[in-house]
């Protein structure tokens, strides 16, 4: 208990008198994930709301794979990136391997199911409501796809913030392709996980401890933004 | 896809009408539900839909604006198909008005991007025709019934549409909107926009309406100028229905 204890007054001293140590990992951490759930966003926003309007053969296939990818296990993202992009691998060429890069593109794999899928329930719903009035207003697909996405703007932040805590909270994939390497590819995750390991509570809780009051600090922004999209009847 | 610039169709300035529906039917689950309908409509002006409920008064809108396919039978505009040139020179106004999650003015200016068209000034003309003027900048979910179903008739107008279709506009609003709601008609009317009204309410199809056309059942049972089918109904379900009888 007054390892603990110890360890929770060194960890909250460590935040107080910004470490500079802890300040990089956290930097490094917002870099890669924040980069990933943009890049992820990018590619899943459109693509679940295509999916969600569209009418194609295997449509049902592709909802059902998005779904099912929602839950890629870590582990096996970060195998598939190392073979892609080791020496050996088709991209080794890239020399991507242990870089914030490669952290990105495993975090990008991870979240962009996440994104897709939850983007496709949201535009299907709002699409059944709308589409009688763009079908009359004969409007083509990408302006359709456009205005869903704007109007589902407050749900689709959720949907982000969702893909969000998937990455920055995500360990296996960044480890394996990160390597965990001090002032380069050290991220919270893998910090956390080294300096138990180690015994080093303190900085391992003080990044655990800016771990939560960052999923925090971003729930209540979204909660606050949602509450005052439903108020003016936009979400 | 049909291009609006094809030279294969009538020049933008030729009229939508006559509306020629021949043998229209309408089959869903097994059940028929317009059964070999047949009508041409050549007038200008307001042509109310009467009947009671279920008669087939709001698919026979979506069918003749394209929203749903005819099981069988054909529907003709100025001898034309109906294809998406004809469809958008068309604006069909639902029950229940489906306004975007958007402020007033952006959901006029929703249409008119869709259009090409991207004036600031033409919006405000809109709006101050609608007198949704001083509301532009408020969302348009969190309007008044009638104030919602002025702006969905608005963003219909926005359209430039030879042919306003409107499905019972001023179902649940009160007098009060249903009268800004008619004089947005009738200034249309006078600009020469052919309007298809559904209505239930009688009162309001003898204010509007040039003809008639009388559903039962699916059944087209009437088509008469409106003074005439007022005068005196030629059928029966008709009759009852005007007299406010219950019409099976």
């Amino acid at each position: 208990m007054t390892d603990f204890s110890d360890a929770f007054s060194l960890a909250l001293a460590l935040i107080l008198g910004a470490d500079a140590d802890l300040v990089e990992i956290i930097a490094l951490s917002l870099q890669v994930s924040l980069t990933a759930v943009a890049l992820s966003a990018l590619i899943g926003l459109p693509l679940g709301a295509i999916i969600a309007v569209a009418r194609f053969p295997g449509r049902q296939l592709a909802a059902v794979s998005l779904n099912a990818l929602m839950g890629l296990p870590p582990v096996v993202v970060g195998l598939m990136v190392y073979m892609a992009i080791s020496r050996a691998g088709p991209f080794g060429w890239l020399g991507l391997l242990y870089t914030p890069m490669a952290m990105i593109i495993a975090q990008t794999i991870l979240v962009t199911p996440i994104i897709a899928a939850l983007t496709r329930q949201v535009v299907e719903d709002m699409h059944r409501e709308y589409d009688e009035q763009f079908r009359s207003l004969c409007l083509p697909m990408p302006k359709v796809v456009g205005a869903l996405i704007w109007d589902a703007r407050y749900s689709l932040l959720t949907v982000t913030l969702a893909g969000f805590g998937r990455a920055i909270a995500e360990v296996g994939a960044v480890i394996i392709v990160g390597g965990n390497i001090d002032h380069l590819t050290r991220v919270m995750t893998t910090a956390i996980a080294l300096e138990t390991s180690k015994g080093d509570l303190a900085l391992a809780l003080a990044l655990g401890l800016i771990l939560l009051i960052l999923a925090l600090a971003v729930n209540a922004a979204v909660y606050g933004l949602r509450s005052s999209a439903k108020s003016l009847a936009y979400a | 896809m049909p291009d609006a610039s094809s030279p294969l169709l009538p020049p933008p300035e030729a009229s939508l009408l006559p509306l020629e529906v021949s043998s229209l039917c309408y089959r869903a689950e097994q059940q028929l539900l317009l059964d070999n309908l047949s009508v041409t409509i050549e007038s200008k002006g307001i042509t109310a839909i009467l009947g009671p409920n279920g008669a087939g008064k709001s698919l026979f809108l979506r069918l003749i604006h394209g929203l749903l396919t005819p099981s069988s039978g054909h529907i003709l505009w100025n001898g034309q198909d109906l294809d998406l040139a004809t469809r958008q020179r068309q604006a069909l106004v639902f029950q229940k008005p489906v306004l975007m999650r958007r402020s007033v003015a952006a959901n006029i200016d929703f249409v008119l991007q869709s259009r090409g068209r991207q004036a600031r000034q033409q919006r405000e003309l809109i709006l101050q025709r609608a007198g949704l003027a001083r509301q532009g900048n408020q969302p348009a979910r969190l309007l008044s019934g009638g104030e919602q179903q002025r702006l969905a008739l608005a963003r219909a107008l926005a359209t430039e549409p030879e042919v306003l279709l409107l499905d019972e506009p001023c179902a649940s609003i009160d007098a009060g909107a249903s009268l800004q709601i008619e004089q947005l008609l009738q200034q249309s009317r006078e600009q020469g926009v052919k309007i298809l009204l559904v209505t239930h309410d009688t009162g309001q199809a003898r204010r509007l309406a040039d003809d008639i056309l009388f559903l039962h059942n699916g059944r087209l049972l009437e088509y008469s100028p409106a003074a005439e089918f007022f005068a005196g109904p030629s059928s029966e379900p008709a009759r009852h229905y005007l007299e406010g009888r219950l019409v099976l």
